[in-house]
């Protein structure tokens, strides 16, 4: 592994690969009684959380007192950005205080990398702006490859705001680099410039894209980061885009309904569809902490070239 | 290489150790004793060498002895002290019973400085707490850097801490024998 988990782009075949089993290892210790392990005994995390988030942060801060680390969760409302101090300025003072691993999740794509050249610590992204969320991509390969056992030869169709979505971005690259048939679908407006170039299939009929999906993904309509009309209504967008059951019909009979998470009900999904019974939404955020509990473990590991 | 034990003699010893566990369980207590017996396997050849005492049990008195697989990755004293290379992979721990109360034989296939089974003493415990935990192995090669010593041994085997050795089971290797290696 290298030193940081910055990008899915990071990862060979083979680590990704080795992250998805040893997630699967990590899995049983959320089972046991005692849910922790000495593993990472006496390291510092330090969870720099820049974007408001529940679930990852949350998911990160139980991954990492699974396996014993000592954590240290900082709010961006309660520090000193809000006096004006820089990203850098913060990182360097994080770094003087030597903490081992910095999962840092910030709206500026790119906010990580920054982190990663000034900090000797570990960084993981836990989301950068519109650019990637590497440890979202691979909970939901995980989640993915235990229903249907292979991810190669999928038929997985994406969508939803593609424009905004760093989810989007990182499972893209890490579904293709598996050997999945990706197929993104959004309105026009919502479609990445250039997204065909890393290997997928465009759309902008659902109904079409659907057809014969082993896996449906959905993707938040994230209306805080849009400064213009990308559709002409909430309504409307759920007419023309919404998942429901009758969407759901048109794909395999054993299809799996994925959703990152915060769900949008009657936006982007229909709560018939959210909560039926093709939806593995919330085994996602479970598998969510064993991801990160084998992300944390391979990379307290040796830097490749050292 | 030197062949120590080949697959004859590994046969012979395993059923040996199932004799002793039957000689020392079923008397005290009456065959109830048996019951409060569980095997579990330290990966990875610990688990089919308890899988085959297991089954030896089976053959001689007909009991069935629940077995579970230990990884003991995440528990190992050595693990964060050198940050080079990449991390051990981590196989999965499956103990599908209850460990409270039970009578446990832990099992390895060789024991040498003990550091394996302190780890492995600290993860059973996290399962639970176990009325006894013994320990089995197929060979003891000596060099204990810890306080540990074996219940059940299948062969002490004198070794110099330049030698290493090697124990190949089928269900891993295709072929069962211990092999000593001068280095």
């Amino acid at each position: 592994m290298k030193k940081d988990l910055l990008g899915i782009g990071d990862l060979t075949r083979d680590e990704i690969y080795l992250i998805l089993d040893t997630a699967e290892a990590m899995r049983e210790i959320g089972q046991r009684p005692i849910k922790k392990v000495p593993t990472l005994r006496g390291k510092t995390v330090v969870n720099l959380f820049y974007e408001p988030s529940t679930r990852t942060r949350t998911s990160f801060e139980i991954a990492e007192k699974r396996l014993s680390a000592d954590t240290l969760n900082i709010a961006v409302a309660a520090s000193s950005v809000l006096k004006g101090e820089t990203l850098a300025d913060t990182a360097m003072n994080i770094e003087a205080m030597a903490p081992d691993v910095i999962v840092i999740r910030h709206a500026s794509s790119g906010a990580c990398h920054l982190l990663s050249r000034i900090c000797k610590s570990r960084v993981i992204n836990a989301g950068d702006g519109m650019h990637e969320h590497p440890t979202q991509a691979l909970l939901d390969a995980f989640t993915i490859r235990e229903h249907k056992k292979r991810i190669d030869g999928l038929k997985v169709t994406i969508v939803g705001d593609l424009l905004h979505s760093r989810v989007l971005r990182s499972n893209v690259l890490l579904l293709t680099e598996l050997g999945a048939d990706v197929c993104v679908c959004g309105p026009s407006t919502l479609v990445p410039i250039g997204i065909e170039r890393f290997g997928v299939r465009v759309s902008t009929n659902v109904d079409e894209a659907v057809r014969d999906a082993d896996v449906i993904m959905m993707l938040r309509i994230q209306q805080e980061r849009m400064h213009g009309a990308f559709f002409p209504s909430v309504r409307e967008y759920f007419n023309t885009f919404g998942m429901t059951p009758a969407r759901v019909a048109r794909a395999k009979p054993d299809v799996i309904i994925m959703h990152p998470g915060p769900m949008n009900r009657g936006v982007e999904i229909s709560s018939e569809v959210a909560d039926g019974p093709y939806s593995v939404i919330l085994e996602q955020v479970a598998n969510g902490v064993s991801v990160r509990m084998a992300v944390l473990y391979l990379l307290a590991g040796g830097v490749e070239g050292d | 290489m030197p062949v120590v034990l080949d697959a004859v003699r590994i046969g012979r010893t395993l059923t040996r150790i199932a004799h002793e566990i039957l000689e020392r369980h079923v008397t005290p207590g009456g065959p109830g004793d048996m019951v409060q017996l569980a095997f579990v396997g330290i990966r990875t050849r610990g688990v089919p060498i308890a899988k085959r005492i297991a089954s030896a049990i089976r053959e001689i008195n007909g009991q069935e002895i629940p077995t579970g697989a230990l990884d003991i990755t995440l528990y190992r004293d050595d693990l964060m002290r050198h940050a080079v290379g990449p991390q051990p992979v981590i196989r999965r721990t499956e103990i599908p019973f209850s460990i409270d109360d039970k009578r446990i034989l832990l099992v390895d296939d060789v024991l040498y400085t003990g550091r394996t089974i302190r780890a492995a003493l600290d993860a059973l415990i996290d399962f639970g707490r176990p009325k006894a935990i013994q320990l089995i192995v197929l060979v003891d090669r000596g060099h204990r850097e810890l306080p540990i010593k074996a219940d059940y041994v299948g062969k002490n085997l004198p070794t110099s801490l330049s030698q290493s050795v090697q124990v190949h089971l089928t269900e891993i290797d295709g072929r069962d024998d211990v092999e000593i290696q001068d280095a």
